[in-house]
């Protein structure tokens, strides 16, 4: 369960986020809308730990545990995966390479054995296909020539192979077109699980069609201003957030 | 003069000692310090040579005291003091070194952990007196035989001198003339240790050659000479240096490597140099001045050189080819990294003057904290050199603020076939980057090392796989503390 409480964001002299609360239980897809400038990225890197977001009041525990004490990759040690906005490039460095040293890193973190190469081979080529992703592209460099839709669906790989029981996933929706959108929803909807906690930033209620949350949040001025479920993210596709009484732009 | 007067004593006294014949087993001191014509004669009656070596000695060291140092490059260091210097020590016997690991600095034990040295070996480099010598010594052995079923000389240039005077004699200063620079004329006047290899026509040689392999004094390698001989049709690996940490009394290194290929021939030689780069404030440290050179003298022959520098606080070294042959082929691959206060002016030199001759240049530079790496190259292309072709990338990467990184190329082209291609990039690690590993679970000095491993990924798969496999480890270890 990720309980956030009151938490007050800054980057730099200004306030971002001014004392936002959100509980997500175990099991439950949340989905957070909101105008440009409301705070959602900024959201989404507090709870990972993202240098230059200095949390100024509240707290964020994650099954009891505050997150705000750990660095971000034991943060992920705990459990957090975070879907970029725009996933890094990082040249001379395979996809594979990179997955494998990242999954025995979280698993030092647990106090588990490495995997075996050949375990995470199976692993990472069955999740590949899963995600209809060509397994030439596990051998190419992390992101380095990847289209926006590649990107997206990388980011879908990783998060299928670290298999994170708290995923935070950040416009992951944006810029797809309607097939990739829907490779991107499937793998969500994959992880989706009892024991799992998913919250979904997005601009846009089109990939609320395929991922259906079970509470949605209008994110305005730094704060959640409105909460309801799938038929709010319609009003609001219908409205518009002057329509619902939130100014776009709200800064 | 008291010092002069000391040497030529102790001169007599050796000569004497060592008539009859070449001895390794040197229980002796060092010659005093400083540098004339006496401390020359000494290593040369240390070394037992013959007399054609000792005055090609001395003629080195005549023209090496008309010579000036070279100011050239971007290092900065204080002047040396030539007359400072211990030109000659004698191995240190076992008894001078540490008893047990106990005794050795726990900064080197952690970093021979971390590179996954075993104990025995962590014991063997850091001197401590075991069994395992002998062992290493005996396997050596086994080791030499085999080769010299096939042909192949692998000895000392000490040994070379005595037992293949006219293969020395032919190749001794052939590819780096005595007065090439300040430093190969000073290596020319007082090397005292190096390796002479010979691969006979036709030969593939059946392993990697390692110095390790090579039965020799330990701690020496101040100035080093080695020459590599690969006649017609044959093929050889060098495998030079060591990822672990090597510590040294003597702040000056100045080696001198020849290398030479005939027809059809080829040779690749790799460097891992990891030698005492100073502290975190910049105290100490090896400068070294190392001058490299490979001939392709026959045709369709190719010198590789592949080099991965982490050590040192100066390094001032540019591996070369001469293409002399049609169709030979040069290659440079060069990953630098330099932390804390080191400074490393390096490079290569491609002389195009056969026809049909290519090179390739990688070189990767990563620079953090105070340090300065520049890259200097030339690419030159003789009236004659039909069709010269020439790639060049460069890539630096920076780490932190405080460094920096530097490229300088020159390219001189005297035929209008040549094709010359050069590409440079200079990048940082962004702070993107790092956190998006670290969101994936790595940890700060993991993500650094797959980041930097990753940028030099070109130059890291031309080493040998058993080489490969420890320089991964080092890059990491090497840019240590330099984030976060």
């Amino acid at each position: 369960m990720l309980e956030i409480k009151n938490l007050r964001v800054s980057v730099g002299d200004k306030e971002i986020l001014k004392g936002l609360d959100l509980t997500i239980n175990n099991g439950e897809v949340h989905a957070i809308m909101g105008p440009n400038g409301a705070g959602k990225s900024t959201l989404s890197y507090a709870i990972s730990g993202k240098d230059g977001y200095e949390i100024t009041e509240g707290t964020i525990t994650y099954n009891g545990k505050n997150l705000l004490d750990m660095d971000p990759n034991e943060r992920a040690g705990e459990g957090l995966f975070l879907g970029f906005q725009y996933p890094v490039e990082i040249p001379g460095v395979s996809n594979m390479n990179f997955l494998r040293s990242a999954m025995n890193s979280q698993r030092r973190y647990r106090g588990e054995e490495d995997i075996s190469a050949v375990d995470f081979l199976k692993l990472i080529r069955s999740c590949a296909k899963d995600l209809n992703m060509d397994p030439e592209m596990l051998k190419r460099s992390v992101n380095v020539g990847f289209s926006g839709g590649e990107k997206k669906r990388n980011e879908m790989l990783q998060m299928a192979v670290l298999n994170p029981s708290l995923a935070v996933l950040d416009e992951t929706d944006s810029g797809l077109d309607i097939d990739a959108l829907r490779i991107v929803a499937d793998g969500i909807n994959r992880l989706r699980g009892a024991d799992k906690s998913i919250l979904m930033i997005t601009h846009y209620q089109r990939l609320l069609d395929y991922v259906v949350p079970d509470f949605v949040h209008v994110l305005a001025n730094g704060r959640i201003v409105k909460t309801g479920d799938k038929s709010l993210a319609v009003e609001l596709e219908e409205k518009g957030y002057v329509g619902l009484g939130v100014a776009e732009n709200a800064a | 003069m008291v010092a002069t007067e000391e040497a030529r004593q102790t001169v007599e006294k050796v000569a004497e000692e060592y008539k009859y014949g070449f001895v390794t087993e040197i229980e002796t001191e060092k010659a005093p310090k400083g540098l004339n014509e006496d401390v020359i004669r000494f290593i040369s009656a240390k070394k037992n040579e013959p007399s054609w070596l000792l005055e090609w000695r001395l003629d080195a060291y005549q023209k090496w005291l008309k010579m000036e140092e070279p100011t050239w490059a971007m290092v900065d260091y204080p002047k040396i003091d030539f007359q400072d210097i211990y030109y000659y020590a004698a191995p240190k016997s076992a008894e001078d070194g540490p008893k047990s690991l106990d005794e050795v600095d726990p900064e080197l034990l952690r970093t021979y952990e971390k590179l996954g040295i075993s104990l025995k070996e962590q014991e063997v480099l850091s001197g401590v007196a075991v069994d395992i010598v002998f062992d290493s010594v005996s396997v050596a052995t086994t080791f030499r035989k085999k080769l010299k079923e096939v042909g192949i000389i692998f000895c000392s240039i000490s040994e070379a001198a005595h037992d293949y005077p006219e293969l020395m004699k032919q190749y001794l200063g052939s590819v780096v003339p005595v007065t090439d620079n300040f430093y190969s004329a000073l290596n020319s006047a007082v090397f005292t240790d190096g390796t002479f290899v010979y691969i006979p026509k036709g030969v593939r040689c059946p392993m990697e050659l390692s110095t390790y392999f090579r039965i020799n004094e330990a701690n020496t390698g101040q100035f080093e000479r080695t020459i590599i001989i690969a006649d017609e049709g044959s093929y050889v690996s060098y495998l030079e240096g060591c990822t672990a940490p090597q510590r040294d009394e003597n702040q000056l290194h100045a080696a001198v490597v020849e290398l030479v290929t005939h027809d059809d021939a080829e040779i690749k030689y790799s460097t891992v140099q990891n030698w005492y780069p100073g502290d975190k404030d910049g105290k100490g440290g090896i400068y070294n001045f190392v001058t490299k050179r490979g001939a392709c003298r026959g045709k369709n022959s190719k010198i590789s050189w592949t080099q991965v520098e982490t050590g040192s606080a100066i390094t001032w070294k540019y591996p070369s080819c001469l293409l002399i042959g049609d169709n030979s082929v040069g290659e440079f691959y060069s990953v630098a990294i330099t932390n804390n206060y080191q400074q490393a002016d390096t490079g290569t030199k491609m002389m195009h003057i056969g026809k049909n001759t290519s090179s390739t240049i990688i070189s990767k530079g990563i620079s953090a904290g105070h340090s300065q790496a520049t890259y200097r190259g030339l690419v030159k292309v003789m009236p004659g050199a039909e069709n010269a072709r020439n790639f060049t990338q460069c890539d630096s990467l920076l780490i932190g603020d405080l460094c920096g990184a530097h490229t300088v190329p020159y390219i001189e082209i005297k035929n209008p076939t040549a094709q010359v291609e050069h590409e440079a990039t200079t990048s940082k690690i962004s702070d993107e980057q790092l956190f998006y590993c670290l969101q994936r679970g790595l940890e700060i000095e993991d993500a650094v090392a797959l980041i930097v491993n990753g940028f030099c990924k070109d130059v890291m798969k031309q080493l040998p796989m058993e080489f490969a496999v420890e320089a991964q480890k080092l890059l990491g270890i090497s840019l240590e503390g330099s984030v976060g």
